[in-house]
């Protein structure tokens, strides 16, 4: 392991309870600062992988090092934030109050509470929004709550589970630039799961391409792409290059091949 | 806009009850005039006119208040109980519904005892507990008459209360769940930042079913038991004297569902204050 690695994955596998094998062999360093993409197909057990890393899952064989500790340790200590398809932003509570709701957690007084939201509010571009509620929100604003509640404690890592998915093309491209803004200004490391090669190759330092089940790393493809990113990156023919590097990999590793749904993702012990 | 909301349901209400009135007087006077007995023989003895009914609220009782007002005071009677075992089994309920949600053994253990509670027709339990606390002593006297028969509202309401509070604790969003995992926090966090504010539409329903259940529990348990004061016992006077003057069982029990729908309409107040949802959340 070395010495800035925030997350350590060795030998992790993961076999749920009817013997299917979703994850095999995985390999991988995430260094600090990284933006680290994880592709593949539907049911390569990518958002298992992420759910392993934030100890929600835990792995049947391997060992997952957060912040140089145990995955479980990592999250009792509260060293990663995490956003969900879904923004999962509480009803009952504002704005204000669903980003404050990590804080209230880790006993921050209100006070100090009320600044670090503003703080947020203002990362994520939605003051004058903290009183609504959730469902006064379109579904970008929503998530970009979503984002603000995972960052608001300054946890090191912010794991993403295709955070974007249901968005439509142009809020996703918005919230790309954002999300890459937000990188920059925070200095976190990011894990981030998606279904999108070309948003996988836009955001990240490094893509690793996954294979069909069982899940396996078949590449880690390194993003060369200058920083910071802009629209321009868009149509950059390094960018297309490394599109079509990302694509032939997956192809390669079978990921045309996967039709059968299996909702393993959504196996959660 | 908000005058013409209000009153558009001022029209609808009004319409509703001109519709009722209508069907009322209508099947009256069909019946009549052709004689029909099926199902029942329609008379002034079995559907007295609707104005007959609100007339005779200014009649005099043989207490020698009018009839308002002698059901009035029944309806305060009763409203008493009704609250007090609403609040009871409204609590009882909720607790119950918590402490089976958190610890399955007690759930597989308890959950059939509360199924069967519910099924003894209350009816026939009515008069043995309202009897029976009557036999009670706090502090050198037996509990007052009310807090016997809000004993058995208590035990109407808990139930709904129970079984919706289980369900509205368990129907928190899995992903929420894995939110509060992330964050490391603790069973009883996760009940009163999650579970409990995820299951309030749940338990407001019971509530609605509750606070009328809790009107129906306060009368059944005044009448067997020969409490007099309440409208359970108006209902069981009026009864004996039908024959007579048929207008004040009706009257009654006009007052009865009045105490019902405004008893609804309260706990439909305090869930709009409560409960914050996006409006097609609500359940």
């Amino acid at each position: 392991m070395s010495e800035s690695s925030v997350v350590s994955l060795h030998d992790v596998s993961k076999v749920f309870g009817k013997g299917v094998t979703a994850l095999e062999g995985i390999e991988l360093e995430v260094e600090r600062g990284d933006f680290v993409s994880l592709i593949g197909p539907s049911g390569c057990g990518k958002s298992t992988l992420l759910r392993i890393v934030g100890d929600i899952v835990s792995p049947s064989t391997g060992d997952v090092a957060v912040n140089g500790k145990p995955a479980r340790r990592a999250r009792l200590d509260r060293d990663y934030g995490i956003v969900f398809q879904a923004p999962v932003l509480y009803d009952w509570r504002t704005v204000a109050k669903n980003i404050a709701l990590p804080l209230e957690m880790l006993g921050w007084d209100r006070a100090r509470r009320k600044a670090r939201v503003r703080d947020m509010v203002e990362l994520v571009e939605l003051s004058g929004f903290e009183s609504h509620h959730p469902w006064q929100l379109s579904g970008g604003m929503q998530q970009r709550v979503s984002i603000a509640r995972a960052l608001s404690f300054s946890p090191a890592l912010l794991l993403m589970d295709e955070p974007f998915g249901a968005l439509d093309e142009m809020t996703r491209e918005r919230l790309n630039m954002e999300l890459l803004r937000i990188w920059a200004e925070t200095g976190s490391t990011v894990i981030f799961v998606t279904h999108s090669i070309s948003e996988a190759v836009f955001l990240s330092t490094r893509v690793a391409v996954m294979s069909a089940r069982p899940g396996r790393i078949a590449a880690v493809v390194p993003i060369d792409l200058p920083q910071p990113r802009t629209f321009e990156t868009r149509e950059a023919p390094r960018y297309f290059e490394l599109v079509t590097e990302v694509r032939e990999v997956l192809h390669a590793s079978g990921a045309d091949e996967i039709e059968e749904p299996l909702p393993l993702e959504d196996v959660v012990e | 806009m908000a005058v013409r909301r209000i009153l558009q349901r001022l029209v609808v209400f009004l319409l509703v009850l001109g519709g009722l009135w209508a069907l009322w007087e209508g099947y009256k006077w069909l019946w009549e005039s052709t004689g029909w007995t099926k199902p029942f023989r329609v008379n002034e003895y079995t559907l007295p006119h609707l104005h007959e009914i609100v007339l005779q609220l200014r009649e005099p009782t043989s207490t020698g208040d009018d009839l308002w007002l002698y059901l009035l005071h029944a309806t305060l009677f009763t409203a008493r109980a009704a609250v007090a075992g609403f609040l009871i089994g409204a609590l009882v309920g909720f607790a119950l519904g918590v402490a089976l949600a958190q610890f399955d053994v007690l759930r597989r253990g308890i959950m059939p005892y509360v199924v069967a509670s519910q099924t003894i027709p209350i009816l026939a339990l009515a008069p043995i507990i309202v009897r029976g606390l009557g036999s009670v002593s706090i502090g050198g006297s037996p509990p007052p008459d009310w807090v016997r028969v809000a004993v058995i509202a208590a035990y109407l309401t808990f139930f709904p209360v129970t079984v919706n509070t289980l369900r509205g604790l368990r129907s928190a969003d899995p992903w929420a769940l894995e939110l509060m995992h992330s964050y490391a926090a603790r069973g009883w966090t996760i009940l009163w930042k999650l579970r409990i504010p995820s299951a309030l539409p749940y338990i407001f329903t019971a509530l609605k079913i509750a606070a009328t259940a809790s009107v129906v529990g306060a009368i059944i348990g005044e009448a067997p038991a020969s409490i007099a004061q309440g409208l359970g016992g108006a209902i069981v006077s009026f009864n004996q004297y039908y024959v007579l003057e048929p207008s004040n069982l009706w009257a009654t029990n006009l007052f009865a569902a009045l105490l019902g729908i405004s008893f609804f309409l309260v706990v439909l107040l305090v869930e709009k204050l409560v409960v914050r949802r996006a409006p097609e959340r609500l359940v």
